[in-house]
């Protein structure tokens, strides 16, 4: 294979040398003629010349190559007829003259030689002649030959035409003599063009591969006639309108040759101005369905589109004239029967052709959402029946429909408006919907976007749903990824917190919206998705609380206690019991702000329960008490009875603690319930002594239990956190804190750390020195205070 | 001269979406050299953020933190400083001075750092320094109403500390500053 296309190429190459090498001898002669200004041998040995151009072996590039080389040498001819018209011969005579060649396609290169002369003498009419030298070249029918002949014709006569303002306008005759000339020219050509693909055989597949490449190669000898017509100076709107246009696309559209069509079409768009293509859209775009089906149309109309869009970017006044001649809508219908009429066309072209609308829309229109909306529209009407779409490429094109309208307005509350929007999301199958849906989210969040209206979250919802809840399309749970699970969870969870309204009214509504939602998500997103919606409801009751007076019917904290309630119940169904027993208390406090004694109470029971039943591990207890009691400490609502039976449940929890050590802490931490600062506090501070005593009691047995298991002393340091827990009392002004009772302890300190057995820490060492730093600290403050601290001896 | 970031109750995702964006700009990696963190971070994507900021990160456990191995509390030394970081939930009262100045005494450090309230503070006690950093995300508080997203800068030379703190008031960030000395061992002892 590789050897037999290695000796194509050389034969190749020796054709055309050995062409070459006649043009070089017979033009020799040529010109040796010419300076003896010998016409008749001239113009026998310039034939000869020709003739090698008459050649079916060579492939076009070669062929090119050979026309270059008698391009060249048919210069010095021209120059040789210029210089005898001037010497007197008419130029009739000469053209007669050049017709004696024997051969055609020899005779019509001299013909147009002398034409060129002739047209420039201007001894007969421009137009006359060019029809004539147009009318003969249907003399060649040959596709190579003739596409060459006539390229020559095209490329001698284009400063010859008779456009307006040339100098062979008025006599020679008219723009429309010249645009005549040019279309017919054009159209021969093209059909040259097209009739090689029907020479040779049409089932071999490299036979046709070979052919469309060379057609290929030729393609630009076609489309220069298109360029020459866009550079005519007389070829204004009104004449491409009435003329050039719809003759152009007529031979387009006739032709049936996709691969003419495609270029056609491409060059048309390139070549004219895009002020014609904005006036002559309905035209242009009529003739797309009509293209062979293999034709890829959706490329072409995707070019006009963008250069459209780049027209009206850099021009901003020529918008009015897009609204004028209903730009969009045509583009817009143009799509739409485009899909229907090419039935084969693949899916992702389809929805390419509305990518390219959309940005059309996009750059030239973005204040018309009804435009955006429509383009979704119509590809959502496009895809209807398909069901969900999983191609790659379709999916990825569908996707940038939803990313773009996103990136361009940098706000989903704009997007929300579209309505089509969802149904279009809707068509992706789950994974890619979720990662839209992320990409929604990440926008949100990115531009900082609030959305505050209840009919719009809804609808974000909607667009969000495969991250919310179970779709039909989804694997289950337990099935996915946990981290991107979570990731993604995670991120629903930051969106509630810009779902905010000022009106507490619409705030309730839409935290009432995002519950019912989240609640069909089930257990394993609950735990992501419930503890925002408690933080924002809490937000919603300190609102409340500072709005004082509200009108029958509306919202209050009561009913968003009750929603609270009802939320963090969920949780704890779920089951999450630390993270419900965690967002009890929270409510339990803002109850107990806002004077709510049973709700308070409620949510303290729910949590007291929570850590009975749910709460087993004895780290997870240890931080739990440390909540509780933190959390009871602070909250001034409770009556005696009530507060009674929470501080006894606590202090009861407290000492029942696996490990004594922690046991010793959390009692000594109860101490607190009973001594509030605030106003309405409690201060007894006989059950703040019998709390500092069993927890002195607790790490007596501590210690006891060290010693008998490793026959050391136990951890002092318990000591010391309570002798500091004792002196914070002292400070408070606690009676029953007596200097007599600190300075026992601090004598069981001494003799504790000074004990032979103790074991040597430096650490509560430290803080041990530290503790009797801070009560020389007190003592210097003076005062009532100081003098109090006076009293205390220390070694 | 070593720039120590702290940080905590960021409370994402529960309580906020993020950090506030002008916060994100002003913390850029490869300025500061260790972050204190007193915990509430909630998820690991945000550990795995300040671990982007700078590679020192250290951070205690906030009731609310999904990582589980986070300790209680954390002694480390800094420059002339021994600083001590814990969230706060632990010690009760919340917030409450004395009781935090006994866990100070019992870390014996001469910085604490503690969360928890969402209320920026920084004060001297008894020659030795306290600092809330308050909440970066200014998150919703039982404890404080109307929180405002704060965070600390330490710039630590030797035995001498520059507190900058920044605080996010109306969209403008108020920066105020603390400028605080170790007193020398002997002034302690008398």
């Amino acid at each position: 294979m590789n050897e037999h296309s290695i000796t194509a190429t050389e034969e190749q190459e020796k054709w055309l040398a050995d062409a070459q090498n006649v043009v070089k001898q017979q033009s020799f002669y040529m010109r040796k003629a010419l300076d003896s200004s010998n016409l008749r041998e001239a113009l026998k040995y310039s034939a000869q010349m020709l003739v090698e151009l008459r050649t079916s072996k060579l492939s076009p590039q070669k062929y090119y190559e050979l026309y270059m080389q008698t391009f060249d040498e048919l210069r010095h001819l021209e120059a040789f007829f210029q210089e005898e018209s001037k010497r007197g011969r008419s130029n009739a005579d000469l053209y007669e003259l050049v017709q004696h060649a024997g051969n055609i396609l020899p005779r019509l290169y001299l013909l147009i030689t002398v034409g060129s002369v002739y047209i420039r003498s201007k001894e007969a009419p421009a137009k006359d002649i060019l029809k004539d030298l147009v009318e003969m070249s249907r003399g060649v029918q040959h596709p190579i030959r003739g596409l060459f002949l006539r390229s020559y014709l095209s490329q001698i006569s284009k400063d010859k035409l008779p456009d307006t303002g040339s100098d062979y306008e008025g006599e020679g005759g008219t723009i429309h003599d010249a645009v005549e000339f040019v279309l017919q020219n054009f159209t021969e050509m093209n059909k040259l063009w097209v009739r090689m693909q029907h020479q040779g055989s049409a089932k071999d597949k490299a036979d046709r591969e070979k052919r469309e490449k060379e057609r290929s190669e030729l393609r630009d000898l076609v489309g220069k006639n298109l360029l020459v017509l866009s550079q005519l100076e007389g070829v204004d709107l009104e004449l491409y309108k009435s003329t050039v246009l719809p003759r152009v696309l007529e031979q387009v559209v006739n032709c049936k040759d996709e691969i003419a069509q495609g270029y056609l079409m491409d060059c048309i768009i390139q070549v004219f101005p895009d002020e014609y293509h904005l006036q002559t859209l309905e035209t242009l775009l009529a003739a797309c369905p009509q293209l062979q089906p293999k034709v890829d149309i959706k490329s072409t109309m995707a070019g006009l589109m963008e250069r459209l869009a780049n027209y009206a970017a850099a021009n901003s006044q020529v918008l009015s004239v897009f609204a004028e001649v209903e730009a969009f809508e045509k583009l817009s219908t143009a799509v739409a029967t485009v899909v229907e009429a090419q039935v084969d066309m693949p899916l992702v072209s389809a929805v390419s052709l509305h990518v390219a609308l959309l940005n059309f829309v996009l750059r030239c229109h973005a204040d018309r959402l009804d435009y955006v909306d429509s383009v979704l529209g119509s590809c959502v009407k496009m895809l209807a029946g398909q069901g969900k779409i999983r191609e790659a490429k379709s999916v990825k094109a569908i996707v940038a429909l939803l990313s773009e309208p996103l990136a361009q307005y940098g706000d989903v509350v704009t997007v929300l408006q579209l309505g089509h929007y969802g149904q279009l999301m809707a068509t992706l199958e789950f994974e890619t919907n979720k990662v839209m849906a992320v990409l929604v989210i990440q926008s949100i969040l990115k531009n900082g976007t609030r959305i505050g209206d209840c009919a719009r979250v809804e609808a974000l919802f909607q667009l969000l749903q495969e991250l919310i809840r179970d779709g039909e399309d989804a694997p289950p749970v337990d099935q996915l990824d946990q981290e991107d699970f979570a990731e993604e969870q995670n991120l629903v969870a930051r969106l509630l917190h810009v779902l905010v309204n000022d009106d507490p009214e619409e705030q309730f509504k839409i935290l009432s919206a995002a519950r019912k939602q989240f609640g069909l998500g089930g257990p394993r997103r609950l735990v992501f998705t419930l503890p925002p919606l408690v933080v924002e409801s809490l937000k919603l009751v300190r609102r409340l609380q500072a709005r004082g007076e509200v009108e029958e019917g509306g919202v209050t904290p009561k009913k968003v206690f009750q929603f609270l309630h009802q939320t963090v119940e969920a949780l704890a169904n779920v089951p999450a019991p630390e993270l419900a027993f965690r967002l009890y208390l929270l409510c339990a406090e803002a109850a107990s702000d806002c004077d709510l004694e049973p709700i308070a109470y409620e949510f303290f029971t729910q949590a007291f329960i929570l850590y009975e039943e749910d709460i087993a591990d004895s780290k997870a207890q240890v931080t739990a008490l440390q909540l509780m009691t933190g959390t009871l400490q602070r909250t001034v609502v409770f009556g005696t009875e009530n507060r009674d039976t929470l501080t006894h449940k606590a202090t009861g929890y407290s000492a029942k603690l696996l490990k004594k050590p922690d046991q010793c802490r959390a009692v000594y931490n109860c101490s607190h319930l009973f001594w509030q600062d605030q106003e309405k506090g409690t201060r007894d501070g006989e059950r703040v002594l019998l709390c500092l005593k069993r927890a002195l009691r607790i790490a007596n047995a501590a210690q006891q239990q060290a010693n008998a298991t490793r026959g050391s002393g136990g951890p002092v340091t318990l000591f010391v956190e309570i002798l500091n827990k004792y002196l914070y009392h002292f400070d408070k002004g606690n009676q029953q804190v007596t200097t007599t009772v600190l300075q026992g302890l601090l004598e069981l300190i001494s003799t504790e750390v000074n004990s032979e057995s103790a074991v040597q820490d430096p650490a509560t060492e430290a803080f041990y020195a530290s503790t009797l730093k801070h009560i020389s600290f007190q003592k210097q403050k003076g005062g009532e205070a100081g003098d109090r601290y006076e009293a205390i001896k220390v070694q | 001269m070593v720039l120590v970031l702290a940080l905590g109750d960021l409370h994402i995702p529960h309580r906020a979406p993020d950090l506030p964006p002008k916060f994100k700009q002003m913390l850029v990696p490869g300025k500061i050299q260790h972050i204190l963190s007193p915990g509430n971070l909630c998820i690991k994507e945000v550990q795995d953020y300040l671990k982007g900021l700078c590679s020192d990160v250290h951070i205690v456990k906030g009731e609310y933190d999904e990582v589980q191995n986070y300790p209680e509390h954390k002694v480390l030394t800094i420059g002339g400083f021994k600083l001590g970081i814990c969230h706060g939930h632990q010690v009760v009262p919340w917030g409450d001075v004395e009781s935090l100045a006994m866990l100070q005494r019992q870390l014996d450090v001469d910085i604490l750092i503690t969360g928890h309230t969402h209320q920026f503070k920084a004060y001297k006690h008894q020659g030795r320094l306290m600092i809330n950093p308050g909440s970066a995300t200014g998150a919703y508080s039982s404890i404080t109403y109307d929180v405002n997203p704060s965070f600390v800068l330490m710039d630590i030379d030797g035995q001498r500390v520059v507190v900058y703190v920044y605080e996010l008031v109306n969209g403008e960030v108020k920066v105020d500053k603390i400028d605080f000395r170790k007193p020398p061992p002997q002034a302690n002892e008398s």
